[in-house]
């Protein structure tokens, strides 16, 4: 038995963990399956409990039959499901192809993007990943692979499933053509709440991949103050000179490695506080056509491998929920109950999407999404989140399942009406619940 | 499952009618459990308060004194709840050291319960949370196991054997995912000990909650109650017998 936790390091429950090399060995693996069932884990990027599998079975499958292949006409991409999107993204890049949809790491797996039907900075033009797939290779309960698209139920029960109708083995999506490996983007910063609202509104059409940080300890007038990154895929002729001559170059290697053992409590308010103080100093008010890489645009954080351990032993929570547009009343309370509750979160990030997808656990929905980290142990968080969940539940939102850690059953069914539907597909493909996991279970999926 | 801020989702309380069993459960039902089972004598309980709180709660019979019964009753539970996130044994007799002196046979009853029923429900609450890997068991022993007195050595020996258990439990589960918190409370002014003059340094059944629900959210493995509890205990250990013999209770 392994311990294992998410991202956030938090609740670590032991299973049993075996990596799967093939789709067959994964069939035959299923098998070894005991009371407690199982769950397919990728690169845990989730943040809480979905990949983990109490006194069960975890299929590791980040060493699932790497292999890909593009159709140069097309862009059409099929990877197993263990291909991480970093991978492809050294693959793909250099032939001038760019995944169509990447969260804010690109250490996840095919196999995870397609469970929790992630989504990017490009969501309000582009919907999340299930939008772009064409189809699954899926290994049921009953030891079966099964090809689905998007015309079948299973499809989109398993996009945004959390892992919990089988195992993906192989995924064929869309990808984008670019002409270079950068990014052309601009900076801003805005004086307040309103303002960020206003000018993402406003302008977001304007760019393929747009997010807001916000300083969430700023207060009073200044509450709600961000900085806004906003860019698109650099055209060549956007390339300084020396650039142009390697246009697609790709290759980030991390840079810094957080130490393995780093003191509780290294993350806090002041640290915190000044490190939001200097990022949001530190940029421009307005700064437009600046060029950057894949990397630094979309994933700063990858920078710094395992830096989830800067948060001590005791780990994080992140919080993510989205309101609909029209419920910015609900997002303008929680901000400022989180500004005047003096919450500490190293990097909270404001984003608006556009039209999900038929996923029917997937989470995107018009509206306002926010998502922020904070250390476990802070007082009266628990309770404060709770009140969070409610008010997001009345304004017809929901949290994020990649990211959540700690919302009640009854929260999670009051916020996705399609949780019923979603059941009796699962119940279907799966009629002795074989794929569990603690977030199943926590949740009562 | 217990989620990331250390809520659980249920509880299962062995002694369903226990003052402290029941502070217990309450407290765990306001931070978030939404599942509860009382196992108590004649299948009654407290249960509207509960629910008042907006908990699913079942009754089910219980006997600690018929050990063949306990394997069933944990099954049955886990029906009701699904996993077993804390299981709270809290029944227990405290009869007079002095009726006992008169009636052996009374005598090895009360044992019966406060040691013998423990083992039994304990270890097949063991084997389930083992399998589930996670969950917490809640043990509780009392000072007066930590150094038997002569005014009540069954009741003290019986804690004795049961705290020895505890201990001996919670090492063969470690590294299993699941828990155990040793609760050594002091006197418990209560319903168990009406009647008594509270001993030096008691409390309440509240008191003794609040610090089974600290221990369950910082995973301290062992809790006396009050704390200061601990370094007077570390004395009492090792004075000399004749000194120890002539505690007056
Ligand atoms: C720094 C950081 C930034 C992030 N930013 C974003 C973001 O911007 N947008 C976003 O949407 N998400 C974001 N995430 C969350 C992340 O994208 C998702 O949690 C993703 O699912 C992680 O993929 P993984 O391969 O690590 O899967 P894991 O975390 O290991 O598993 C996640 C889920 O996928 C299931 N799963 C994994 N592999 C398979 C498979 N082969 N078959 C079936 N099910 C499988 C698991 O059962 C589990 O339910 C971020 C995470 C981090 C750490
Ligand atoms: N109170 C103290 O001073 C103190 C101090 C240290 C430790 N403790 C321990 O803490 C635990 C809880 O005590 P408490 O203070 O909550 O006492 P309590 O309110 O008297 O609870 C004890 C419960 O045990 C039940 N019980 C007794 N025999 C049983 C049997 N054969 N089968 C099923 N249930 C039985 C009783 O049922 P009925 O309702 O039918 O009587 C009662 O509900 C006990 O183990 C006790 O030894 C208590």
């Amino acid at each position: 038995m392994t311990p294992l936790t998410g991202w956030g390091r938090t609740a670590p429950t032991p299973a049993t963990v075996l990596r799967p090399r093939s789709a067959d060995e994964a069939a035959a693996l299923l098998k070894e399956a005991g009371r407690r069932g199982v769950v397919a884990r990728g690169l845990g990027r989730a943040y809480g409990d979905a990949a983990q599998n109490a006194g069960g079975l975890v299929l590791d499958c980040a060493a699932l039959a790497p292999s890909w292949s593009l159709d140069e006409e097309t862009g059409l991409v099929t990877a197993s499901a263990g291909m991480s999107l970093h991978d492809l993204m050294t693959a793909l890049l250099p032939r001038g192809w760019f995944v169509p949809v990447t969260p804010g790491t690109r250490y996840v797996t095919v196999g995870g993007a397609v469970a929790a039907d992630v989504h990017g900075k490009n969501h309000h033009a582009d919907s999340s990943f299930g939008a772009h797939l064409r189809s699954l290779r899926l290994l049921t309960a009953d030891g079966t692979l099964r090809t689905l698209g998007p015309g079948d139920d299973l499809f989109w029960a398993t996009v945004g499933g959390m892992g919990l109708t089988g195992v993906v083995v192989e995924a064929a999506f869309r990808c984008v053509p670019v002409e270079t490996s950068r990014m052309r983007v601009d900076v801003r910063r805005t004086r307040d709440l309103e303002e960020t609202l206003e000018v993402m509104t406003a302008g977001d059409h304007d760019y393929r991949y747009t997010v807001a940080w916000i300083d969430l300890l700023a207060r009073g007038g200044r509450m709600g103050r961000s900085v806004l990154t906003r860019g698109d895929h650099a055209r060549l002729d956007e390339l300084p000179p020396r650039a142009r001559r390697d246009p697609l170059a790709f290759g980030p290697r991390p840079r810094l490695s957080a130490p393995p053992w780093v003191p509780d409590g290294l993350l806090n308010r002041a640290t915190i506080g000044a490190f939001n103080a200097l990022w949001y100093g530190r940029a421009p008010a307005d700064r437009r056509g600046l060029i950057q890489g894949v990397a630094p645009f979309f994933h700063p954080l990858d920078g710094v491998g395992g830096w989830n351990r800067m948060y001590g032993s005791r780990g994080f929570v992140q919080y993510q929920f989205v309101v609909p547009f029209g419920a910015e009343d609900t997002l303008r309370r929680i901000v400022e109950r989180l500004s005047r509750a003096g919450v500490v979160s190293f990097l909270t990030v404001l984003k608006r999407f556009g039209e999900g997808t038929p996923g029917m656990l997937s989470f995107p929905m018009p509206g306002w999404t926010l998502a922020l980290d904070i250390p476990v142990g802070q007082d009266g968080l628990a309770a404060m989140l709770t009140e969070f969940d409610g008010w997001v539940a009345a304004a017809g939102g929901r949290l994020y399942l990649a990211k959540d850690s700690r919302m009640s059953a009854a929260t999670m069914a009051a916020t996705y009406p399609r949780l019923e539907e979603w059941r009796a597909i699962r119940r279907r493909a799966d009629p002795d619940g074989l794929f569990v996991s603690d977030l199943a279970r926590r949740l009562r999926l | 499952m217990r989620n990331a801020l250390g809520s659980v989702d249920t509880v299962l309380l062995l002694g369903g009618r226990s003052e402290i069993g029941l502070a217990v459960v309450e407290r765990l039902v306001r931070a978030g459990a939404s599942r509860v089972v009382l196992a108590a004598r004649g299948g009654t309980a407290p249960a509207e308060r509960l629910r008042e709180l907006g908990a699913e709660v079942h009754v089910l019979d219980f006997d600690a004194s018929r050990p063949e019964t306990h394997p069933a009753l944990i099954e049955e539970a886990a029906a009701k709840l699904g996993d077993l996130d804390v299981v709270i044994p809290a029944f227990g007799v405290l009869g007079s050291q002095a009726v006992y002196d008169d009636d052996p046979v009374a005598a090895a009853r009360d044992v019966a319960v406060n040691f013998g029923g423990h083992v039994s429900a304990g270890l097949a609450a063991a084997r389930r949370l083992r399998e589930q890997g996670h969950g917490a068991l809640v043990v509780l022993s009392s000072v007066a196991g930590v150094r038997v007195r002569k005014a009540n050595f069954v009741y003290g020996s019986a804690k004795a054997g049961l705290d020895g258990f505890a201990q001996g439990l919670a090492d063969s589960l470690h590294g299993t995912g699941v828990r155990v918190v040793l609760v050594r409370p002091g006197f418990v002014i209560g319903r168990m000990t009406r009647g008594m003059t509270p001993a030096p340094m008691s409390v309440t059944a509240d008191a003794v909650a609040d610090a089974v629900v600290e221990a369950l959210g910082s995973g301290r493995g062992t809790v006396w109650v009050p704390a200061r509890l601990r370094p007077v205990f570390a004395v009492m250990r090792i004075l000399p017998r004749d000194v120890w013999r002539r505690m007056p209770r």
